[in-house]
């Protein structure tokens, strides 16, 4: 008579054979490659690399395929490797005044030191459906010219130059920067683990708290001082032999939000930032951190506290997508035995409520009478 | 690309050592959040992943495991979770309550008392009491720290001024060692005495909300009451269909689509050992062994 108590483990077994072949889909259809994904949905890869917190091409791509292109999914199953991964130390503060630029724009200069560089960019595309694009395209090399490898100073510093604009926290003598994927995070946070949150928060998460402060909720008149995206290279400080010895190259974008301060009574008035770094090309996400990173210092800044995106306990909590979306699907889950319970519960309530209408239809029945 | 290896019971050694120093903390400190560095796991937030560290942290190669979720061994985050260890730690795998070392569960306590030596660790979701009437960490902590706990006394109050009785099913907050308000997971209130002067080790784990607790054995746990309305269990009024058994907690389930209903026990191993049926061997794949003599 009974049956749906058992029976839970070769469910799910020919639920995971199921998924394995919608995962592949029709066999007559080619199977995408690591190479494939990488290469041509590489803005995919480059944000499970992001929001997965570990830098490998390889593994993001993989990730992307198992995950069936759904990038939380993927997000999670790189998370859930890098955990397992043995940490050999912090590398050494990377410099992106340095970095080998492929874009670097800046909105708050016509023209700077070294240009603007556009890069490869959706900026000023039309967004027309390609139809050249829906069989085998065939692309031509892009033009090309010379030019030289100096590094193109940041803009922030030519503001720096003037004291116009606040100087980056001086890394000297702060001590070792924090890591909340080893050490649980508590409130207030420091702006160096509220960066790491936001460096992994959800791009969607941040991009409408991000949103929220340009239409007022904790504005902080932003201008999109630099956005620079480019490879920079990865040194780690090897304690055996007393020196920083190359990892490799990165590609990153970092974006320096310039955002208006009018002083307080122990500083002048000049610009401050927001700060938003992210692995690939990810200025969405670069973005949108910068301006709610600079939204969370409005009370390092003595501004009025009254936004979401002001609230680090508030964003910091709920910034992470893997956290949130297992939190809102376990939903799924059973939840009978608690429900038995509530259910007996509104039962009771129900003849609680059902006596209360009938002494009161007597009332009015004999006060009728 | 470098192919993953996975340790005993997946966790790495050190992480397993700074779980282990929470889980002591916590005992130290009965009641008490203590905040952990919380892994992800490979299984999703929200589906057991405080429950699953901290077994990861506990387990070793001897232990017989049992994985409850809602009172029964085959739901399909028990058989998961189960299947789990089996792989990653080989570890023996039972469904009876007596013969486990270490039981996993979601949102029940096994109806069958439980004796020294064995060990419940609790998944939980939400691990802060006072969570729905304080949302702020900040604020909790303070509250916790000066035993502060009026906010709740008011809200079990609010709940008789309007309801003439306290309407809090599950998730019922106790005291635990006289000392910090805890929240038993979100079991029903039916459950609650069995915390209370329990035999086995309880431990809780929140792994999203990165934080252990414990309840040392035979430690003292008071559900939350006043004088005139003191605690009360609910259960559904009848028995079970199957066993026969009509103290235990029973599960609504509807057989019909014209809406008839027949109760069972929630605790399946609890229900098949009264009926003398045979519980259903879960190996996981692990090698045969026959269970360590009582």
């Amino acid at each position: 008579m009974y049956v749906a108590v058992k029976g839970g483990e070769r469910a799910i077994d020919n639920a995971h054979a199921l998924l394995a072949d919608a995962r592949r889909g029709e066999r007559s259809v080619a199977e995408i490659s690591l190479d494939q994904i990488s290469q041509q949905l590489a803005l995919a890869v480059d944000r499970v690399m992001s929001e997965g917190s570990l830098y490998d091409r390889e593994l993001a791509a993989l990730a992307v395929k198992q995950a069936r292109g759904d990038l939380i999914e993927a997000i999670f199953l790189v998370r859930a490797f890098r955990t397992t991964c043995p940490r050999f130390g912090a590398a050494a503060p990377f410099a992106t005044a340095d970095m080998n630029i492929r874009r670097r724009i800046s909105a708050i200069f016509k023209d700077l030191p070294g240009g603007q560089v556009l890069g490869p960019t959706f900026d000023y595309t039309h967004r027309l459906l390609d139809q050249g694009l829906a069989a085998a395209s065939d692309v031509p090399e892009p033009p090309t010219a010379a030019h030289d490898d100096a590094p193109l100073r940041p803009v922030t510093d030519l503001l720096i130059d003037d004291d116009l604009i606040e100087r980056s926290p001086d890394r000297e003598g702060r001590g070792e920067v924090g890591d909340l994927t080893r050490e649980p995070l508590s409130f207030p946070a420091g702006r160096d683990l509220r960066l790491q949150n936001l460096a992994r928060a959800d791009e969607g998460f941040l991009l409408a708290l991000g949103y929220s402060t340009q239409r007022g909720y904790g504005r902080t008149h932003p201008f999109a001082g630099e956005i620079r995206f480019g490879e920079v290279e990865v040194e780690f400080f090897a304690e055996e032999i007393g020196l920083a010895v190359p990892l490799g190259r990165i590609a990153v974008t970092e974006c320096q939000m310039v955002n208006q301060f009018k002083g307080s009574a122990g500083a002048p008035p000049r610009f401050t930032r927001g700060y938003g770094l992210a692995f690939g090309q990810s200025e969405r996400k670069a973005m949108s951190m910068a301006l709610v990173d600079r939204a969370l210092r409005a009370r390092e800044l003595g501004e009025e506290l009254k936004a979401p995106a002001q609230d680090e306990e508030f964003v910091l909590s709920h910034s992470d997508n893997v956290q949130a979306t297992g939190f809102v699907e376990h939903l799924k889950l059973p939840h009978y035995v608690d429900f038995q319970a509530e259910l007996g519960l509104v039962r009771r309530l129900r003849e609680a409520f059902a006596a209360a209408c009938r002494a009161s239809g007597d009332l009015e029945r004999d006060a009728a009478e | 690309m470098s192919a993953p290896v996975y340790n005993f019971a997946y966790l790495d050694e050190q992480t397993k050592r700074m779980i282990r120093r929470a889980i002591l903390k916590a005992i130290a400190v009965p009641g008490y959040q203590v905040p952990f560095a919380s892994r992800e796991m490979p299984m999703p937030y929200g589906w057991g992943t405080g429950g699953v560290q901290v077994t990861a942290a506990i387990l070793g190669p001897d232990d017989v495991l049992k994985v409850i979720d809602q009172g029964s061994d085959d739901t399909t985050n028990a058989v998961s979770i189960r299947k789990f260890f089996a792989k990653t730690a080989g570890v023996r795998t039972t469904t009876r309550t007596a013969e486990a070392t270490v039981i996993q569960t979601r949102h029940r306590i096994p109806e069958m008392p439980l004796a020294e030596g064995q060990v419940l660790v609790y998944q939980v979701p939400i691990p802060e009491p006072l969570r729905f009437l304080e949302p702020r960490e900040t604020e909790t902590r303070v509250m916790h720290a000066l035993a502060d706990y009026g906010v709740m006394h008011v809200k079990l109050y609010e709940d008789i001024a309007r309801h003439g009785h306290i309407a809090t099913t599950y998730a019922y907050p106790v005291k635990v060692d006289g000392r910090y308000v805890m929240d038993p997971s979100p079991t029903p209130k039916f459950d609650n005495p069995k915390m209370n002067k329990c035999a086995a080790l309880q431990l809780f784990g929140a792994g999203r909300e990165k934080r252990i607790y414990a309840i040392p054995p035979h430690t003292e746990v008071v559900s939350l009451d006043f004088e005139d309305h003191p605690f009360e269990r609910y259960r559904h009024d009848g028995s079970c269909a199957l066993c026969g058994c009509n103290d235990s907690f029973l599960d609504e389930v509807v057989v019909d689509d014209r809406g008839r209903r027949m109760l069972v026990c929630s605790d399946t191993d609890y229900c098949e050992s009264r009926r003398g049926a045979p519980a259903h061997p879960h190996n996981g794949g692990a090698p045969e062994r026959r269970p360590a003599e009582p």
